[in-house]
C-alpha cells in the first residue's frame, strides 16, 4: 500500500510524464494525473491526497481558481500545493502563494528540484 | 714474700692492661663495625638511586618512542582524513552531476518517448510546442514546417505570439532558411532583445539530408538566464526525433488517405 498519495493537476501530456518520472523516485508514492483544473477538482474532492501539484494555465479551470477552492474544503485545508508554471514574476508567485499554494516552481522544471521540495512538505505534513 | 707480691702485682697489671687493651679493642672494632655499616649503607642507597635512575630513563625512552609512535599515527590518521574529505567532496560533485545527467536524461526521455507516441501530425506538432516551452523555457516561437513542392517554410505553430506574426520564408533564405538548408542550428544572445525577423535560436528538423522544418526560438521565459547543456542536447534531440515525428505522421497521413481512396474505389467495383 502507498505512503503517500500525490495528484498531478496539468494539461500538458510531456509535463505530467517529466512530473511522474520525477515523484516516481519517491519510495511507496501512488501518483494520480489530472488534465485540467475541473478534472483535479473532482480527483481531490472524492479522494484523499498527501501533496498536490497544479500547473496555472490549464482549461476548463485554471490552476489558481483549483486552488482557491482546495483552500475553501476544511478537510483540504491542509493539504500541501507546489504550483508548476510558467509565469515567473513576482506578483504571479506572490498571488499563488497568497491564495495557499506552499511552494512555486516555474517552468523549465528540473526534476530533481521538484523531487526535493515534494519531499520536505511530505515530511513536513 | 714481698717479692711475691710484687709479682703478683706485676701480673695483675698486666691482666689489667691486658682487659684494657681487649676494651680498646672492641671499642674500636665496635666503631670499625659502625663505620663499615655506614658505608655499606651508602653503597647499598647510591646503588639503589643508581638502579632507579635507569629504569626512569628507560621508562622515559618507552614513553617517548610511544609519543613518536601516537604522533606518528596522529599524522597518518590526519592524512588519512584529509584524504576521505577529499573522496567525500568528490563523492558529492559526483552526485550533483550524477544527478543533473539523470535529470538531462529525464527530460530527454520524456521529450523523445513523447514525440513518437503519436502519428497524428497535429499532436506531434503540438508535442514539440509543450517540449519547447515546457523542457526549453521558451516564451515566444514558432514551428515551421517545409512544403517540399514549393521550397518554402511556412510557420504551423506559435507561441506567445499569433502564427500570422510569423512570415514564411524560402528554403536556403532568411535566418530560418539557411539554418534548414544547412542542417545547422543558429544560437544567439539569449539575452538579446526580442525581433520578430531573427530568433535568437533556429532548430532545422532534418530526417537524414531531408529538410523538414525548423523551430525558431524569438524569446525566453522571464526566468530563464540563458541555454544550458540540456537545452543544447534538446536542439539536437527535437532536431533528428521531431523531425522523424514530423516526417512519419505525413507519410501515416498520406498513406491513410491513399488507402481510404483505394478502398473506397474496391469498395465501388465491388458494390
Amino acid at each position: 500500500m502507498a505512503r503517500h498519495r500525490i495528484l498531478i493537476v496539468e494539461d500538458s501530456p510531456t509535463m505530467r510524464q517529466l512530473l511522474v518520472f520525477a515523484l516516481k523516485r519517491l519510495k511507496e508514492v501512488e501518483i494520480v494525473e489530472a488534465q485540467d483544473g475541473m478534472d483535479g477538482l473532482r480527483k481531490v474532492s472524492s479522494d484523499h491526497f498527501d501533496l498536490a501539484l497544479i500547473d496555472i494555465n490549464m482549461p476548463v479551470m485554471d490552476g489558481l481558481k483549483l486552488i482557491s477552492l482546495i483552500r475553501g474544503e476544511d478537510n483540504l485545508r491542509s493539504m500541501p500545493i507546489i504550483v508548476i508554471t510558467t509565469e515567473g514574476a513576482n506578483e504571479d508567485r506572490e498571488r499563488a502563494l497568497a491564495l495557499g499554494a506552499n511552494e512555486y516552481l516555474t517552468k523549465p522544471i528540473q526534476a530533481n528540484r521538484v523531487l526535493r521540495v515534494a519531499q520536505s512538505l511530505l515530511k513536513a505534513e | 714474700m714481698a717479692e711475691r707480691r710484687e709479682g703478683l702485682f706485676g701480673r695483675a697489671e698486666e691482666v689489667l692492661s691486658l682487659f684494657r687493651r681487649g676494651a680498646e679493642f672492641t671499642q674500636e672494632l665496635l666503631k670499625e663495625n659502625e663505620r663499615l655499616r655506614r658505608q655499606v649503607l651508602d653503597y647499598q642507597s647510591q646503588q639503589l638511586a643508581a638502579s632507579s635512575s635507569t629504569e626512569w630513563e628507560k621508562l622515559r625512552q618507552d614513553l617517548l618512542t610511544r609519543i613518536h609512535s601516537l604522533e606518528g599515527e596522529r599524522d597518518d590518521m590526519l592524512e588519512r582524513l584529509r584524504q576521505i574529505e577529499g573522496e567525500n567532496q568528490h563523492f558529492a560533485e559526483r552526485y550533483l552531476e550524477i544527478e543533473e545527467e539523470n535529470n538531462n536524461l529525464a527530460s530527454l526521455y520524456v521529450a523523445s518517448f513523447q514525440l513518437h507516441s503519436t502519428l497524428d501530425l497535429s499532436e506531434v506538432v503540438q508535442i514539440v510546442v509543450e517540449i519547447v516551452i515546457n523542457l526549453i523555457g521558451a516564451e515566444v516561437f514558432a514551428i515551421y514546417i517545409l512544403d517540399e513542392r514549393t521550397g518554402v517554410l511556412s510557420p504551423v505553430a506559435s507561441e506567445g505570439r499569433p502564427v500570422s506574426d510569423f512570415a514564411a520564408c524560402e528554403l536556403g533564405k532568411g535566418l530560418v532558411g539557411a539554418s534548414v538548408a544547412t542542417g545547422e542550428t543558429q544560437c544567439g544572445d539569449a539575452s538579446a532583445p526580442e525581433d520578430p525577423t531573427s530568433p535568437i535560436v533556429c532548430v532545422p528538423l532534418r530526417v537524414q539530408e531531408r529538410p523538414i522544418g525548423a523551430i525558431a526560438i524569438h524569446k525566453l521565459l522571464q526566468q530563464k538566464d540563458g541555454f544550458t547543456a540540456l537545452d543544447h542536447e534538446l536542439f539536437t534531440l527535437l532536431a533528428g526525433h521531431a523531425a522523424t515525428a514530423v516526417f512519419a505522421a505525413r507519410l501515416y497521413s498520406q498513406s491513410e488517405r491513399k488507402l481510404n481512396t483505394i478502398q473506397g474505389f474496391i469498395d465501388l467495383l465491388t458494390k
